[in-house]
């Protein structure tokens, strides 16, 4: 008989850290502006840092409500003389070249994008950057269908658009904004969030080598000043915000009086409910999936995971196993699963949402597992038999922090899953199709998930109910807020 | 979840319960394990591991005693020890493992015992009809019985798979009951031939049924239908085994045996047991490759990690 005992072997991963030599980057970046990288009027640069180490990458240009105007005028100009006078195809071919040209240099994306955001290289590589690329492949192939995608009725393209993104998938945000205006005609300014400025300025470096006429697409860095500066500039014809719920709240107040158009995509705080006929494994997967990729920045993480009472011990048991597995830490390392919280901001943010969770009384629980003595970083955790009048099941926490509360019956499932003020997406796991179908009905979500969970396509819709915003990006709806349609 | 009732040994009906199985889900994680990035001395130990854990295995109808003989000698030096020892000082690394165990068919079980003598090698001998296992059960305990007695100290037997694709579950348990009676002490390795089971979820199954019955290690494949062993089959399997203990506390191992030829592969199925069991699974008893053509390349990647370069291939002998 075989000796079953036998001592355990120390099987660690050694760094595997990617190579940052192929990115450059500049000390201190300019504004991009009628096809050409300018100093800024303000004189004024601020620090990005590098949010695994707190140390600054670079020096970011801050644009002031005069760099806007320069920046809209540009795009106008643009709009008048170039862009809306050429045709679909044309503008197809374009947006051809620029996703090519992405894949061309999605390593160096990919790499300056980890630096700058603290996201795992292993999604940066794998993730955002092809869906990057796929975007603008995408939409490149609608340019010369525009009438095709509203059947006989007359479409046009709206002029300029201001666009403000968020910083939890820099370029990926910017990719879902820039392409489908550039598409349907229009032409842009868009500002990146001021903690990730650097990957939308090299993808301006990528349109200017495209090729891509001066001014089709501008891009000011800055802060709340340089957003509200294209917010209320009266020559911009739209804006497309993506980020908080309450800055959307203020934009949409602050154009009530004009006749811009508006797409908002904002919070969540979304369902994920898993029945007791699911398969538990791959569910048990698809919920650290659901929260945890990103560091749970993402608008539409599962962040209320709603268990069958009957399967809960069992499937918290296996989550917290799996989560002792989970390996936070440097970034650049391509065995890292999670990386650094985007900034000392939200880092704070983050741990008094915790603070707070703990004392309302949910059941905390985080691995053992070590994190790094420098930089922003946090453990995944979820919070046990929590109720749903916590703050914590309420407020967007937009970091790695599950909640988790236990089901009777499907409509249980369902009351629970949308007794919310957001409603950006939800996630449901049985293996029973009726079912399924039956919840996916009746929640009130821009995307229901079924047996997966964030799984992007840039032929699939997405955007939100209530508090989550209006307007969908992606997909054939997604030419919609970019077009006039008579 | 799929619950089937089956009578024990002791005429209890007991209850066997096996999780539904998602299969874009199962693979989705099972390809995770592809890029994890295994590098260094980390690579070097995986490679030393996996090589321990090799099942070195020839199971051919043209097996002759001049044949298992030379696999036996490759089994307990997998490279002659004179040429890399200078390597393995300079590096200050251990004397590479000879493998875990040779896999024959009974048949030979004489002749690798007499050539294994004193080496510690575990000598595997399939049994039950292999591969098919389309014989009556008390050819199936000959079969057995015959390696047994002729020293083998582990059985690699199939699970009747007509049996349990006709929903005879009843009959695949008692056949492994019998024969797992007929070993006695000896190591059972239980086959599931999981290419011809159609689904992760009856894999999931099978699974249950192996390990309830008393199996000590459960198996992809026999390596003579395809697929044979892929990643996310092995991650089911993998699964239950950690569903199981659990339960019982009881360790059970994991063979995948069939299509893994490559350093690279074996790597893989190491991450995916490191972060599915833990590293306690991490040992060649409780972890094992059923494979030939995986030594020469683990070999090749030794070398290459020693001493920094390719070597040559034709250093290392073909078996």
């Amino acid at each position: 008989m075989l000796d079953t005992e036998s001592k355990i072997v120390n099987f660690e991963y050694a760094p595997s850290i990617e190579a940052i030599d192929i990115v450059r980057i500049e000390p201190k970046n300019k504004l991009f502006i009628g096809g050409k990288f300018v100093e800024p009027t303000s004189k004024k640069y601020f620090a990005s840092i590098n949010p695994a180490t707190g140390e600054p990458l670079a020096q970011i240009a801050d644009a002031n409500a005069k760099d806007v105007d320069l920046a809209v005028k540009a795009a106008r100009k643009a709009y008048n003389t170039v862009w809306s006078k050429m045709s679909g195809k044309e503008r197809g071919r374009y947006l051809f070249r620029i996703a090519r040209m992405i894949q061309e240099r999605a390593r160096e994306l990919a790499v300056l994008e980890t630096l700058d955001n603290g996201k795992p290289i292993k999604e940066s590589r794998d993730i955002d950057i092809p869906l990057v690329a796929a975007h603008f492949f995408y939409y490149a192939g609608w340019a010369d269908k525009l009438e095709y995608a509203v059947p006989g009725r007359a479409i046009q393209p709206l002029g300029v658009v201001g666009q403000i993104i968020p910083w939890n998938f820099p370029l990926l945000m910017a990719a879902w904004k820039i392409a489908p205006a550039l598409a349907c005609g229009n032409t842009v300014v868009i500002k990146p969030a001021e903690t990730t400025s650097l990957s939308c300025l090299l993808l301006a470096q990528i349109l200017q080598e495209a090729g891509l006429p001066d001014g089709v697409v501008n891009v000011v860095t800055g802060a709340g000043e340089t957003g509200a500066a294209i917010v209320s500039h009266p020559d911009i014809n739209k804006i497309a915000f993506t980020g908080s719920t309450d800055v959307g709240r203020l934009i949409q107040k602050s154009i009530a009086h004009t006749d811009k158009r508006l797409t908002l995509e904002l919070g969540g705080k979304s369902a994920h409910i898993v029945y007791e006929d699911a398969a538990i494994e791959q569910a048990v997967e698809g919920v650290i999936n659901g929260i945890y990729f990103n560091q749970g920045h993402v608008c539409c993480a599962g962040s209320r995971l709603l268990l069958e009472e009957s399967i809960s011990d069992l499937f918290v048991g296996k989550l917290k196993s799996r989560m002792e597995k989970l390996r936070v830490g440097n970034p650049l390392d391509k065995n890292t699963d999670i990386g650094a919280i985007n900034s000392a901001t939200e880092f704070g943010k983050i741990k008094k949402l915790i603070d707070s969770g703990i004392e309302e009384g949910g059941e905390f629980f985080e691995p053992s597992i070590e994190l790094p003595k420098k930089g922003f970083f946090q453990k995944p955790c979820f919070f046990n038999k929590v109720s749903s009048a916590f703050s914590l099941s309420r407020v967007e926490v937009f970091g790695p922090v599950l909640t988790i509360s236990t089901f009777r019956t499907t409509q249980e499932a369902i009351m629970k899953a949308n007794d919310t003020q957001y409603g950006l997406a939800a996630g449901v796991w049985s293996e029973k199709g009726s079912k399924i179908h039956k919840t996916a009905a009746a929640l009130k979500a821009g995307v229901v998930w079924a047996n997966t969970y964030n799984k992007f396509d840039p032929s699939s819709p997405f955007g939100g109910f209530n508090e989550s915003g209006f307007g969908r990006e992606g997909g054939r709806h997604g030419l919609f807020p970019y077009l006039s349609i008579k | 979840m799929r619950t089937i009732s089956i009578q024990n040994e002791d005429g209890n009906q007991i209850a066997i319960q096996a999780f539904p199985i998602d299969e874009v889900g199962a693979n989705e994680r099972a390809d995770f394990f592809t890029k994890r990035s295994v590098k260094k001395d980390s690579k070097l130990s995986a490679l030393y591991l996996a090589l321990s854990m090799c099942d070195l295995t020839t199971l051919e109808g043209s097996d002759t005693p001049g044949r298992v003989q030379q696999m036996c000698a490759k089994a307990r030096f997998p490279v002659p020890p004179d040429l890399i020892e200078p390597y393995l000082i300079k590096r200050k690394a251990g004397p590479i493992p000879s493998v875990a165990a040779v896999c024959v068919y009974p048949s030979m079980v004489p002749i690798a015992v007499a050539s294994l003598k004193g080496s510690g090698i575990g000598i595997a001998s399939v049994s039950t009809a292999f591969p098919s296992g389309q014989a009556p059960l008390n050819v199936k305990l000959d079969d057995t019985r015959f390696a047994v007695e002729n020293g083998a100290t582990e059985i690699d037997m199939v699970i009747n798979r007509s049996a349990f694709l006709s929903g005879d579950y009843q009959q695949v348990f008692n056949e492994i009951v019998a024969i797992k009676k007929a070993c006695g002490d000896t190591h059972l390795k239980v086959i599931l031939e999981t290419g011809e089971l159609g689904s992760y979820d009856r894999v999931r199954l099978a699974s249950e049924i192996a390990m309830e019955a008393g199996g000590d290690f459960i198996k992809t494949s026999t390596g003579k239908i395809n697929p044979a062993a892929t990643l996310p089959v092995t991650l089911v399997m993998l699964q239950a085994i950690g569903d199981y203990y659990q339960r019982t506390g009881k360790k059970i191992g994991m063979k995948p045996a069939g299509g893994i030829r490559t350093s690279k592969q074996a790597i893989q199925y190491l991450c995916m047991v490191n972060e599915t069991l833990g590293p306690e699974w991490l040992t060649p008893h409780l972890f094992r490759f059923g494979a030939s053509a995986l030594v020469n390349d683990l070999l090749k990647q030794i070398f290459k990690e020693l001493t920094g370069q390719y070597y040559y291939d034709k250093v290392f002998s073909i078996d």
